[in-house]
């Protein structure tokens, strides 16, 4: 799985593209807490390229906006999710622990 | 149509055995979003194989037979672990504060809500087989 993570003024953009299942999350895992560490907490995943995400994936991405969110101090936010990802993600009934936008000018808008 | 394929117990067979599927989703006729929901049940059932049927990685084999009939996709999955009791897996946690949210098996709960019928059953002698539907919407 290929990863990218592009830093701007006011939040990270990650990017990752193919499948996050548990033989991929780890690496997912490894590039949002690099963002964490540096003591960074705006993040918006970038979802365009990524065509399957499974349990595994989304507790990375809990475990994220877990660290994001403490203190207020910032929120991880999903952009270009597809329908299909979108609603297995409110199925396992974490829909309601992430903002979604459309695309990534609105999300950064909304730090 | 009917096929079967053995791939080790490891997380790196789950895109494999998501490809493995591709050919028999086209041929039941599955939309985009059946489609969806069959590789992310199998890659579910897969992952709680390997987790906890087998306790980790490389353990034992995942056996994956596929079933075309009628519109209907059938898979079969084989393994030679641990057994698991279906009614004793807790359901998911919903409307939990963020904070409170603690890692936990979804998997079975996601394969029961996306499959039009999830089938469990063990064997000593034949392991653990699990079979699940999936009929091309009308």
């Amino acid at each position: 799985m290929e990863v990218t993570i592009t830093q701007y003024k006011r939040c990270d953009v990650i990017k990752a593209a193919g499948r996050i299942d548990s033989n991929t999350a780890p690496q997912l895992a490894e590039a949002l807490k690099s963002i964490i560490d540096a003591g960074r907490y705006k993040i918006i995943f970038d979802m365009k390229e990524v065509n399957f995400v499974s349990s595994k994936g989304w507790w990375v991405l809990i475990d994220t906006q877990k660290q994001c969110k403490r203190y207020k101090r910032g929120e991880l936010v999903l952009v270009n999710i597809r329908n299909e990802i979108q609603e297995s993600l409110k199925l396992i009934g974490m829909g309601s622990y992430f903002k979604i936008y459309d695309d990534i000018v609105s999300a950064v808008g909304s730090f | 149509m009917q096929k079967t394929r053995k791939f080790p117990g490891n997380y790196k067979s789950l895109a494999k055995i998501s490809r493995f599927l591709e050919q028999a989703i086209k041929q039941a006729g599955l939309n985009a979003r059946e489609a969806y929901s069959v590789k992310l049940a199998v890659d579910e059932a897969c992952c709680n194989i390997i987790d906890h049927a087998y306790g980790g990685e490389n353990k034992g084999e995942i056996e994956c037979s596929l079933l075309v009939e009628n519109d209907c996709l059938q898979i079969e999955l084989r393994d030679q672990g641990k057994p698991f009791n279906p009614e004793k897996v807790p359901p998911p946690q919903f409307d939990v504060p963020l904070r409170n949210l603690k890692e936990h098996g979804v998997g079975f709960y996601l394969m029961n809500q996306l499959m039009d019928s999830v089938h469990y059953e063990y064997s000593k002698e034949k392991g653990n087989r699990m079979v699940m539907e999936k009929r091309k919407s009308r």
